[in-house]
């Protein structure tokens, strides 16, 4: 497939998987949102067409981990799993935030286990993907760690002990997605704790870092299709890749406002946000 | 450097933990080349860690003074398959990396033995460095194994339990130059089960860690007086052996707990609130160091007298209690 169908294609599944987002927390309950709609592009380009990833096989030993370090949006990823087919999108609507539910606001993985790891507090995710990727190493394989963290989440220092680790390491199977969308819970990061210049201090921590809009996905595709050969065992670096983004992607009332970091929607607000997508889909 | 390629860490009698662990651990990642070790600055060259990292430098990560991604590399190890050691010092485990440990080991189910050494007030580091709080904050995390060895022998048997499981144990350990409690291995050794080291009927002694020796030095020190003391090793903290400590109280009608640890929240605070919801009513007393006050500085010995809970200390209160 060339370059263009596949943005095409991984697109019209990117809106139908905001769409399905939007409908969860319209039928269910409140949702980290603006979260789940900058990470979107994504996680959808990863799930459908850059993970070695068999939905119909999800524990197969060779598969690409996906660590969702910021398990506040595990709300996306419950709609990718239902629309890949491992349950059904009424599965997340009778059991999200119900008493003995599986599908909590942060994502567990022994009622879930096509997630590689129980997440929810911030600053844990690169850690345990870094023990992964040595453990994958190792063993030989050739498996490739992905770890999506917020940037807010960057404040926590755990995250630059991960860093140093990984960097000491040498690790070439581990890439660090930070979803910059430069909103965190209440305010933007750098009028919360200034993480710029980002890049910089990723290279002064001994990673490789490549930037991108995580909102467009000809980017992305160009991103992920310039990663490193599996193969490859001259790069000795860990890549960190920062994927601009638009907190609230999507849905105009909804981009880079705070109030819609973690909402629930009712009528009004839900058709709002529904004609606004629909409208993206015809104005393509 | 020497790398032995076998060491019989059972016939180790040093009684030095901070030893025989290392040793032991050893020994398993040469039997299973999925065992890996995970810890936070403490290879020396000269040292017993220093010595694992030499014979297994690809299943060893150092991760510095780091203890949260100590213990959060470990967890993706074990998500990966593997079973992990991890060891670092005891206040910064319990204190500065409960998070990973609740969330990443226990929230996940992971099989990671997570050893902290130093435990309750011997590190003479005073109480930045005591370790105070772990055995309440352990026996609060759902599906946390908490084991306090009595001494360096039986943590040995705690390190062949946690073989067998398939979710997080921690382990205390203390200095490391502890006298044994159990001259050998002949004993019966259950997680979840306390050990009757000594039988009595007047007063009981519900101890653990360093609380079993004086324990079972106070029972001597009470026979001398014609007193009958049990003296229970409840080596599990968590889960607790709440028959073992109804069936002591019934008996005894009065019991005292010995801990090296804050009185409150650990062996002492479990074993009341078993009491209370059994209905069972008896004289009762914690011994331990203190919750309401940082502890003073000293050594451990010093300390142990000081607040109580050396063995004269247990049989003074043993026989206060009795006849108060």
């Amino acid at each position: 497939m060339d370059n263009t169908l596949l943005a095409k294609k991984l697109e019209a599944k990117a809106l139908e998987i905001r769409k399905d987002v939007i409908t969860t927390c319209y039928r269910s309950d409140a949702a980290h949102l603006g979260g789940a709609l900058s990470l979107c592009d994504v996680a959808v380009a990863l799930y459908y067409h850059y993970l070695r990833y068999d939905p119909a096989n999800y524990l197969a030993p060779d598969r690409d981990r996906l660590v969702l370090s910021k398990g506040h949006s595990g709300c996306l990823l419950y709609n990718i799993f239902a629309d890949l087919g491992i349950y059904t999108f009424e599965d997340i609507y009778n059991g999200y935030n119900k008493v003995e539910g599986a599908f909590g606001q942060h994502p567990n993985r022994l009622y879930l286990p096509m997630f590689e790891a129980s997440t929810g507090s911030l600053g844990h995710g690169l850690s345990i993907a870094f023990g992964m990727a040595m453990a994958l190493r190792n063993d030989g394989s050739d498996s490739r760690v992905f770890c999506i963290t917020g940037d807010g989440e960057l404040d926590e220092g755990s995250n630059w002990e991960a860093l140093m680790s990984a960097a000491n390491y040498e690790l070439s199977n581990l890439f660090l997605i930070v979803d910059r969308n430069k909103l965190q819970g209440c305010r933007p990061t750098e009028e919360t704790v200034r993480l710029e210049s980002l890049e910089a201090k990723l290279r002064a921590f001994n990673w490789d870092v490549v930037s991108f809009d995580g909102n467009n996905m000809e980017e992305i595709i160009g991103t992920f299709d310039s990663l490193p050969p599996r193969e490859s065992q001259k790069r000795k670096k860990p890549l960190a890749m920062i994927s601009n983004t638009i907190k609230g992607k999507g849905v105009d009332f909804m981009e880079n406002n705070p109030l819609y970091h973690v909402a629930g929607l009712n009528a009004d607000t839900y058709e709002r946000a529904m004609a606004c997508l629909n409208k993206t889909e015809v104005s393509r | 450097m020497s790398s032995p390629k076998t060491y019989d860490a059972s016939s180790n009698k040093t009684g030095n933990a901070r030893v025989t662990f290392p040793f032991k651990i050893m020994n398993i990642m040469e039997e299973d080349p999925n065992v890996w070790f995970v810890f936070s600055d403490a290879a020396r060259p000269d040292n017993s860690t220093g010595m694992i990292l030499a014979r297994f430098p690809d299943r060893c990560i150092d991760v510095g003074i780091a203890e949260q991604n100590m213990i959060g590399t470990s967890a993706g190890l074990a998500l990966a398959g593997k079973r992990v050691f991890c060891m670092a010092f005891g206040p910064f485990l319990s204190l500065r990396a409960t998070d990973m440990i609740h969330t990443d080991l226990a929230y996940n189910k992971l099989p990671v033995c997570v050893i902290g050494t130093h435990g309750g007030l011997t590190s003479g580091g005073g109480p930045t460095h005591y370790t105070l709080m772990d055995s309440s904050i352990m026996a609060s995390i759902p599906g946390m194994t908490m084991e306090v060895p009595a001494d360096a022998n039986q943590g040995l048997r705690a390190i062949d339990a946690f073989l067998k499981m398939d979710s997080p144990m921690y382990i205390r350990l203390a200095r490391g130059q502890e006298p044994l409690v159990y001259e050998d291995d002949d004993y019966s050794f259950e997680v979840g089960k306390g050990i009757v080291v000594h039988e009595g009927t007047d007063v009981a002694i519900v101890a653990d860690g360093i609380g079993v020796y004086n324990g079972l030095r106070a029972c001597e020190l009470l026979e001398q007086e014609g007193i009958s003391a049990r003296l229970v090793d409840m080596h599990t903290v968590s889960p607790i052996d709440a028959d073992l400590i109804c069936e002591t109280a019934k008996k005894c009608r009065a019991v005292v707990t010995v801990e090296d640890h804050g009185i409150r929240g650990g062996l002492g605070s479990i074993t009341a609130e078993v009491l209370m919801e059994a209905g069972i009513s008896c004289k009762f007393k914690r011994l331990g160091a203190p919750s309401d006050t940082f502890a003073s500085l000293g050594h451990p010995e010093d300390l142990y007298r000081y607040y109580g809970f050396d063995a004269a200390g247990i049989a003074d209160t043993a026989k206060k209690l009795i006849k108060g």
